[in-house]
């Protein structure tokens, strides 16, 4: 009876049950920490379950579509509607359901990462409903089928972040760090929602699919598109709009560093669902398509040689981030420039948008890893300038060994996940242009390269007095780091059955934008 | 040209609130221009719903005419609703800054850097 509930209304679910448990946790703080943190436990583990279950569901029988107020959740077209579908609807693909897997995943690991408290003992409520409400927002933007809800969940996600962003007030700098956040988001929300009136002025609906079913292609809507595209890759952090990035990433919370990468990638979805769903083949795809790549090489190169230079760890990896964008810009950016030629497509290009989309997933794995030890070490010696610290290996070894696994992982060393996803979007790059191709690695080189050096900073050289008194960070932080050190070893171990599982039918759906259309519209 | 005019208007009110954006310093009036920039979207929405000699859309006792299709209004009052909770967290942001640096100008926030 549950079982068959739950099953049936998951993606209703998947936003109810982290918003009840936002709204709820200031109740249960009253209570006491334990029934509190027990409360944030149970949440994210029931959002991960619910995800869970639905991802299983869309791999088996396909796309699930639930529209919110009918009778029947499952059909989009009411008798009586004229054939558009009046409510808003959730339409989860693939794509969607790999992409809420992931994110469910991160808020389970922050969730754990920031059981214990540290030196901050006051506003851990407010953090924590704050927390839930950033996967609230993430959530619902991968899995709605409306392009309203879409802007409504990118602000839930962008105010939330912004709030956490600034929650350690350090003498002003974390909330100068919250303003830009805050500023750059809601700029980019209105950009995002004025190209969506224009659309909705010309196709009278919001719905993802009719839209996408009665594109022209016509001037205004090359305007929504370069308005649509702009205001997204500010929020996804692609160079030139990434100035925010290292400011934000490095004065954040650590476990919200790790959420805000897959913020940011839910960002970066919405330009792969607006690109190739929305505007799909009607689109000037090459056009487009080499704009995104442009953006993806831009991002890699500018990325990695700000990180070298960087004092600060949060402030490398931030900028590494920025780098790591641009591997998932190229592969699927190749993917849309070859979208209407069926040889190119399947000679190489679906290989590129497979390799983009699992990059972007072994990115949230190993780079949430990575900032989690970086919090790990702040969280014990209390500074990230990579030239105070030192001589922590002696007394962090489980928070070595995570980190170890990360930078390996980033810099493409087999046989960690970025390897396999680096070696996809290689092999596919390289038979589209040659060039790209040894920029991409060009690139994995100093990244290693940045590693090395943080490394040998942080973990090694002799004992130091100033860190006499340093140990091991507290299980659940172990816990939440081992969590996604696992899935990063597993990933890289057997990348083969990944991509068969869960990979390959995401990049299908995002090709296949009739039976995107078809799941609302019927007649398939 | 005139049935346009609520458009255009909202395209200038756009305009308007980037430039001062762009060229104000002070974090305030910096977001004003963020406030201007969301009347100019908010217009643009209620007015692609606009069709002249409509009724509103309810449907008791409703005269047998054209009506207005309502989500371009719905759509307007939520971003109304999100415009103020936007706007409260950045002049709260700014109010424990100006506490922090004793300035509420941009030049001074040069703590981030690199």
């Amino acid at each position: 009876m549950i079982g068959e509930f739950w099953s049936i209304n998951a993606p209703a679910l998947l936003i109810a049950i982290p918003m009840l448990g936002a709204f709820a946790t200031p109740l249960l703080g009253k209570m006491g920490k334990t029934p509190r943190n027990l409360w944030i436990l149970l949440i994210t583990a029931l959002t991960f379950a619910t995800s869970a279950l639905l991802a299983a569901e869309v791999y088996t029988t396909g796309p699930v579509i639930y529209t919110f107020g009918a009778v029947d959740p499952a059909v989009a077209l009411v008798s009586d509607s004229g054939g558009i579908p009046v409510r808003i609807i959730f339409n989860v693909d693939a794509m969607s359901a790999f992409m809420a897997l992931m994110a469910s995943v991160v808020g389970l690991v922050a969730g754990i990462y920031s059981l214990p408290s540290g030196k901050m003992k006051s506003g851990r409520d407010g953090y924590f409903s704050l927390l839930l409400l950033l996967l609230v927002g993430i959530l619902g933007m991968v899995c709605t089928g409306d392009l309203f809800n879409f802007f409504v969940f990118l602000e839930i996600s962008s105010l939330a972040g912004a709030a956490l962003v600034a929650y350690r007030i350090d003498k002003g700098v974390a909330v100068e760090a919250g303003l830009k956040y805050a500023f750059l988001s809601s700029l980019a929300g209105l950009i995002f929602l004025y190209a969506v009136a224009l659309l909705y002025g010309q196709y009278d609906s919001l719905n993802i699919a009719v839209i996408a079913e009665r594109m022209q292609f016509g001037f205004l809507d090359k305007v929504a598109l370069a308005l649509f595209l702009t205001g997204l890759a500010m929020k996804a952090g692609a160079v030139p709009m990434h100035f925010w990035m290292p400011d934000t990433y490095s004065m954040a919370p650590s476990a919200i560093t790790a959420f805000l990468v897959v913020s940011s990638q839910a960002s970066l979805y919405g330009v792969f669902r607006i690109a190739f769903t929305l505007y799909g083949l009607r689109l000037n795809y090459v056009t487009v398509g080499w704009f995104i790549i442009i953006l993806g090489v831009l991002s890699m190169l500018v990325g990695v040689s700000m990180a070298i230079l960087q004092e600060n760890v949060k402030r490398l990896m931030a900028y590494h981030s920025i780098s790591q964008t641009g591997y998932m810009l190229l592969g699927v950016g190749v993917g849309l420039a070859v979208l209407g030629d069926p040889a190119m497509m399947e000679s190489f290009g679906l290989t590129a948008m497979e390799g983009g989309l699992f990059h972007l997933v072994n990115n949230a794995m190993y780079k949430g890893l990575l900032f989690l030890t970086a919090g790990a070490i702040f969280f014990r010696a209390g500074t990230h300038n990579l030239n105070k610290l030192g001589g922590l290996g002696h007394s962090m070894k489980l928070t070595m060994l995570f980190f170890i696994i990360g930078a390996l992982a980033i810099a493409g060393i087999p046989p960690f996940n970025g390897f396999s996803s680096k070696l996809m979007i290689y092999e596919s790059v390289f038979a589209f242009n040659p060039l790209l191709a040894i920029i991409a690695m060009v690139v994995s080189i100093l990244t290693l390269a940045s590693f090395v050096k943080v490394f040998h900073a942080i973990f090694m050289g002799p004992k130091r007095g100033e860190y006499a008194g340093v140990n091991e960070v507290p299980v659940p932080m172990l816990a939440a780091m081992g969590i996604l050190a696992l899935l990063t070893v597993l990933m890289g171990i057997f990348p083969q059955q990944f991509v068969d599982l869960m990979i390959r039918p995401a990049a299908g759906a995002l090709v296949n934008q009739g039976s995107y259309i078809a799941s609302v519209m019927g007649g398939l | 040209m005139f049935a346009n005019l609520p458009f255009i208007t909202a395209g200038i009110l756009i305009i308007i609130g980037i430039v001062t954006i762009v060229t104000q310093h002070n974090l305030i009036k910096m977001v004003m221009g963020l406030a201007v920039v969301e009347a100019g979207v908010n217009l643009m929405l209620v007015a692609t719903g606009y069709r002249e000699g409509g009724a509103a859309p309810i449907f008791t006792n409703a005269p047998s005419t054209e009506m207005v299709m309502p989500t371009a209004q719905a759509m307007a009052l939520t971003n109304i609703v999100i415009g103020i909770a936007t706007t409260a967290l950045l002049l709260s942001f700014i109010l424990i800054i100006f506490r922090k640096y004793g300035s509420a100008d941009v030049r001074d926030m040069r703590r981030l850097k690199g």
